[in-house]
């Protein structure tokens, strides 16, 4: 119910929002939690196993109950914190993990056989019989796990990264954290002070204490002005500092427009930050625990804390009959502030039989709540005391436990933190992580009082390290109450009763004991066995309580049974916000030529290459498939001419004069006697003797060669270059560098290629001027260029090279003159059909796994110098006769398609793997042969032409009789190319 | 008759410039481009040589020499000299290539560069850490490219040209999002100071 007492909430501004379809009034500055505990909402979920009826726990990030769907449609989100929600206008929230209903909940059943879902049930059934596991076991648990989903479709919503760098990072914005970030920023560090609340204030938010004199908010907002003031301190609210990570880097998590009715659409939902820290100062103050006693997790019980928040910041009592159970003196401020709100308390139980603690209300000293009623609610308690048992009537039990300070982040590095015997709780170890200090309740400092003087204490120490100097903060009074605890952990049940410790993960305490009962011993073991701690949870609300329990049943200490691991992130991180650059097209640059435009005018679909987009092919009017304007794509350069933009090749120009001797190391051939003026193919080897690349380089000048690779392997090249000269060679005097992007080149191949060149060069093209593999510089229509005389379709071509700012202008220009030839522009499908007939080979073939050997160019290895790779390439396994070699392959049967990824078998063999003969790499109409062509890696392959071969696509179910043949199909003497 | 010609087009054709709230994007036209490499052991030799050709010495690691028009960039192995035509006397001590077509040059321009620079770029780009005359081979965003200040509040960035589109993509879409931050007024991340 809503409370008219002061808050932080605005009554002034109403929001409506909807819960399961039922509309609801808040206010600004309301959590969707405290204004569905306004609304007296207290059923919001079903727990994750047992589909156990859960409310809200907790007001903060570490709720593990009132987990919720936000939206709909493709922007839903599941498994968000009610906690964490801020309410606009308009808001849609679904309950979730339940079915048909909340409150009608079908599989609420598995709670009615629960002592059959005990942890480690799992692992035990399913076992028999073994077919059932695929097809009913599996599915039908798939459907049953988890708790909210996604909505299968793509989400467009804008996500963001960014990277922010400072001296000092101060992580949590409490009382200790303003102050060390008042005095970082006053001694002129730069300063990241982040908060996941959105505002700053941390534990005095829930306060009604003051601070010197004045309301803590009012103190708050004071520290905070001053700090908003210091141009070199960054205030970042809504931004969870969620995992520390090497070299000061830590990630963060920035709900940025999650809290805005109708945000503009250029605005992320979230950013995800990489911050990196000279150094840190851990100030993320203490969670409250709860206690195991049986049946503790009915909605309406909740850490007596968050009741206090509720209640102080947003004017909310989630009962009108509250009871409190505590094992130590910091519950005694909610008694207070129910009072001061004019809330019942019916009954205040302390399990220390000395507590301190007096008022007008019930009081029961060394007792506990041994039990609680009420099915989709809290209706009353049962409380076991010195005299006996007692039911009490209440519908709110706020619970405290003690405070286990928020170590999380300190162990990310695997550093695990040490026990407490006086305050009953881990703290984070000493340098834990590089350059990162504690401060305030993280480091065990209760009281307000001592969390400010820590946090000027430690601010002191990193501005003095920082070489920096300033005068200590004058602290103000504040509370300074001492924390007094007795250690309870558990409630001993009746019978069956069960006492949850992990609510995210419905572990009870029995389950604990049964997981030491079957020896997973170890709490590494326990929290395996039980999925204690696991999770989105990782061991936030319930890992201390857990141990302790582990450790009584086991007999150790809690030092000696120590904790599991706490892993990052600290709470939940969107995978869209962690891989927001990859959003879209984000994955990698789109690589556009000079000619983009122009090939898209003709309305030609283009694929993706090595990061670049290449025309597919150029469709005519009265062609209805890719292969009709293929074919007649490849028939027009065989006829007349064709032009094909090849710019996307790797072009790497290399010069000084040792630019020779670094090509004869990395190629399998001399480069170093190459004549200028001519251009010779390479073949160049990884190190274990395995082909890396292939291409052409042309001399230009005597210390200039221009090396061309393939359009995938450009980096591969460049990168292996590097290598050669960093590393192998730095003795040499040669410089090299891309120059892909500059030059914009073009293939213009066919019979008709002098025609069509005629008149646009300053030359003529002829064999004598121009004879085959010859290169130089030519003028083109009054602006310089390159001339090629390479052919890779086996037609007479050349490959004419400008700067390409002109390169848009020359494809249209060539495009035209092809037309009026007969020819055509050619994409990469033709150009695919032009080499697989000549068996010019790409990367289909030389796929990692292929020698030189296997291509029959063994003799390209030369054998008076040195190479990389060539002691490899000489292994005998590497020239094994019965390695699968390159042929060609026809179809002779009467199936006659090939398929590129089909297997070859003998043909009075199975086609099963172990009777294997090699593969087809690559497949292709050719329209010159009028039948399917393709080339295949085949155990002994040129020895075995003229044989037939079945080929067998298991994936595609067909199956051909086939020809073995020599990979070159066409013009096999090449006359057409020196024509 | 008609008589052919080959036009010239800008990487940048369609794409800039552009701007959003008060980060503005636009093409940084240069004549000339082009990569010099040191011959061995010659790098004072060149450095003089490109003082007397154009004005200012190579510029040590990770700086820029030069002024508007004419500009020398450290870029890894070797230096970009963007503006003038490379004078001849340059070989004699370096290796020089033409890459005016190969790279495209872009101006970030305003005062919320470092902002925008932020969501794009791993490397630390505030007033008092990158200061004028400083440049980085980085990432900006999915792109491997040349970064430098030339004022507090211009950046100059260089890529290959291939990549023009997408980097006004990933450019704008920082840019939108610094504007729609400021617009609310939500913090966009530190500014120039």
């Amino acid at each position: 119910m809503r409370l008219t007492q002061k808050s932080l909430v605005d009554p002034n501004t109403p929001i409506k929002f909807r819960f399961d379809g039922v509309t609801m009034k808040g206010f600004a500055g309301d959590t969707l939690a405290s204004a569905l505990l306004a609304n007296d909402v207290r059923l919001v979920a079903r727990s994750f196993k047992y589909h156990r009826p859960r409310g809200v726990i907790s007001a903060g990030s570490e709720e593990a109950n009132a987990l919720v769907t936000v939206g709909s449609g493709a922007q839903q989100e599941p498994n968000v914190r009610a906690t964490q929600i801020e309410i606009y206008e308009g808001l849609e929230v679904f309950s979730q993990n339940h079915w048909p209903s909340l409150k009608w909940d079908f599989l609420a059943l598995n709670d009615l056989v629960a002592p059959f879902l005990t942890a480690g049930f799992y692992y035990k059934t399913f076992m028999w019989p073994k077919s059932f596991w695929e097809k009913i076991y599996e599915p039908v648990i798939r459907k049953a796990a988890g708790l909210g989903g996604l909505s299968g479709h793509p989400n467009s919503d804008r996500y963001e990264k960014a990277f922010a760098f400072c001296d000092l990072l101060v992580i949590g914005g409490g009382p200790t954290g303003l102050v060390v970030a008042l005095q970082a920023g006053r001694a002129g560090l730069d300063v990241i002070l982040a908060d996941e609340d959105n505002r700053f204030g941390g534990s005095l938010n829930a306060d009604t204490a003051q601070i010197g004199g004045v309301d803590s908010d009012k103190w708050v907002d004071s520290i905070v002005q001053e700090l908003s003031d210091l141009a070199n301190v960054r205030l970042m609210t809504r931004t969870t500092i969620t995992g520390a990570y090497d070299q000061g880097t830590f990630g963060a998590l920035e709900r940025v427009s999650k809290h805005l009715s109708c945000p503009n659409k250029e605005l992320p939902v979230e950013c995800f930050w990489r911050i990196v820290a000279k150094r840190s100062v851990l100030a993320s103050g203490a969670l409250e625990r709860f206690i195991a006693f049986p049946n503790n997790d009915r909605p309406g019980i909740m850490t007596a804390s968050a009741l206090r928040t509720y209640i102080n910041r947003y004017a909310v009592s989630p009962g009108r009959s509250v009871a409190i159970f505590a094992n130590n003196d910091s519950a005694e401020q909610t008694a207070r502030d129910l009072q001061s709100a004019g809330v019942q308390i019916a009954a205040y139980v302390d399990s220390r039989s000395d507590a301190g603690i007096s008022g007008d209300f019930p009081i029961y000293r060394g007792a506990e709540v041994c039990d609680t009623s009420g099915r989709l609610g809290l209706e009353g308690i049962v409380v076991r005391h010195a005299g006996g048992e007692i039911n009490i009537v209440a519908d709110c039990l706020a619970v405290s436990g003690g405070w286990n300070p928020t170590v999380h982040l300190s162990c990310h590095m695997n550093v695990k933190p040490y026990w407490s015997n006086n305050l009953l709780s881990f703290l984070p170890a000493e340098n834990a992580i590089p350059g990162m200090t504690y401060a305030g309740s993280v480091d065990g400092h209760m009281s307000t009082q001592a969390c400010l003087q820590s946090g000027v204490d430690k601010a002191q120490i990193v501005v003095k390290e920082s070489g920096k100097s300033v005068s200590a903060l004058k602290i103000p009074y504040a509370e300074d109450y001492p924390y007094k605890i007795g250690a309870i952990w558990s409630v001993s049940p009746k019978g069956k009763q069960r006492s949850w410790l992990d609510f995210q993960n419905d572990v009870t305490v029995k389950d604990i004991m049964q997981s030491v009962a079957e020896n997973y011993r170890s709490v590494e073991h326990m929290k395996r066995y039980t999925t204690q701690g696991m999770a989105p949870d990782q061991g936030k609300n319930s890992n201390v309580a857990a141990i302790a329990v582990l450790a009584d049943v086991t007999g150790k200490g809690i030092p000696e049974t120590g904790t599991t691991t706490f892993r990052p992130p600290f709470s939940p991180v969107s995978i869209a916000a962690m891989g927001s650059e990859g959003q879209d097209k984000g994955f990698a640059p789109e690589r556009f030529g000079s000619t983009h435009q122009a090939i898209i005018d003709r309305g030609a679909p283009m694929i993706e290459a090595g990061l670049w987009y290449r025309p597919n092919y150029f469709p005519r009017p009265n062609e209805k498939t890719w292969r009709q304007s293929c074919d007649r794509e490849v028939m027009m350069v065989r006829e007349h001419v064709g032009v094909c933009d090849v710019s996307t090749l790797g072009k790497i120009d290399l010069k000084g004069p040792d630019a020779g001797q670094l090509l004869d190391k990395v190629y399998t051939n001399n480069f170093s006697n190459l004549a200028v003026g001519k251009v010779r193919y390479g073949l160049m080897l990884r190190e274990d003797g395995h082909v890396m690349d292939d291409g052409t380089t042309a001399r230009l000048d005597q210390e200039h060669f221009l090396m061309t690779t393939t359009t995938a392997a450009a980096s591969l090249v460049m990168r292996h270059l590097d290598f050669v000269h960093q590393c192998l060679h730095p003795e040499w005097d040669v410089s090299f560098t891309s120059v892909t992007d500059h030059w914009t080149q073009f293939a213009i191949a066919g019979p008709k290629t002098r025609d069509l060149l005629n008149g646009l060069l300053d030359q003529l093209t002829d064999n004598k001027t121009w004879p085959f593999m010859s290169c130089g510089k030519v003028n083109i229509l009054g602006t310089y260029g390159r001339l090629f005389r390479i052919s890779f379709s086996g037609e007479l071509g050349f490959e004419l090279a400008v700067p390409s700012r002109y390169g848009d202008s020359l494809f249209r220009i060539l495009s035209a003159r092809a037309e009026e030839l007969g020819g055509c522009c050619y994409g990469m499908e033709a150009m695919n059909v032009l080499r697989v007939e000549k068996g010019f080979i790409t990367h289909a073939e030389i796929d990692g796994r292929v020698t030189a050997y296997d291509l029959g160019l063994q003799s390209m290895i030369s054998q008076t110098k040195d190479c990389i790779g060539r002691a490899a390439s000489q292994r005998p396994g590497l020239n094994d006769v019965e390695r699968p070699r390159l042929v060609g392959i026809k179809p002779s049967g009467s199936v006659k398609q090939l398929t590129a990824g089909a297997h070859l078998f003998n043909l009075q063999d199975p086609a099963e793997r172990s009777y294997d003969q090699g593969h087809i790499t690559s497949v292709v109409y050719s329209p010159s042969e009028r039948c399917f062509f393709g080339l295949a890696f085949l155990k002994n392959g040129s020895e075995r032409y003229g044989e037939q071969i079945k080929m067998v696509d298991h994936v595609r179910d067909i199956e051909a009789i086939c020809e073995i043949v020599p990979s070159v199909a066409f013009d096999p003497e090449g006359k057409r190319a020196r024509a | 008759m008609l008589v052919l010609k080959l036009i010239a087009k800008s990487p940048f054709e369609c794409l800039l410039p552009i701007s959003c709230g008060s980060v503005s994007l636009a093409e940084y036209s240069v004549d000339y481009m082009t990569l010099v490499a040191s011959k061995k052991g010659k790098e004072k030799q060149l450095s003089d040589e490109l003082k007397a050709a154009h004005g200012m010495a190579l510029p040590a690691s990770n700086r820029m020499t030069g002024r508007i028009g004419a500009r020398c960039v450290w870029f890894g192995q070797q230096y970009f000299l963007m503006g003038p035509e490379p004078k001849i006397s340059l070989n004699s001590f370096g290796r020089l290539t033409d890459v005016s077509d190969g790279y495209a040059v872009v101006s970030l321009q305003g005062s919320q560069i470092e902002q925008v620079l932020a969501r794009l770029v791993p490397i630390d780009v505030s007033c008092n850490v990158f200061k004028r005359g400083q440049t980085a081979r980085t990432l900006i965003q999915q792109i491997n490219g040349s970064l430098t200040r030339v004022s507090d509040t211009e950046f100059q960035i260089i890529v290959p040209r291939s990549m023009t589109y997408t980097l006004v993509k990933d450019i704008e879409r920082a840019m939108q999002s610094v504007n729609a931050r400021t617009v609310l007024g939500l913090h966009a991340g530190k500014s120039i100071n």
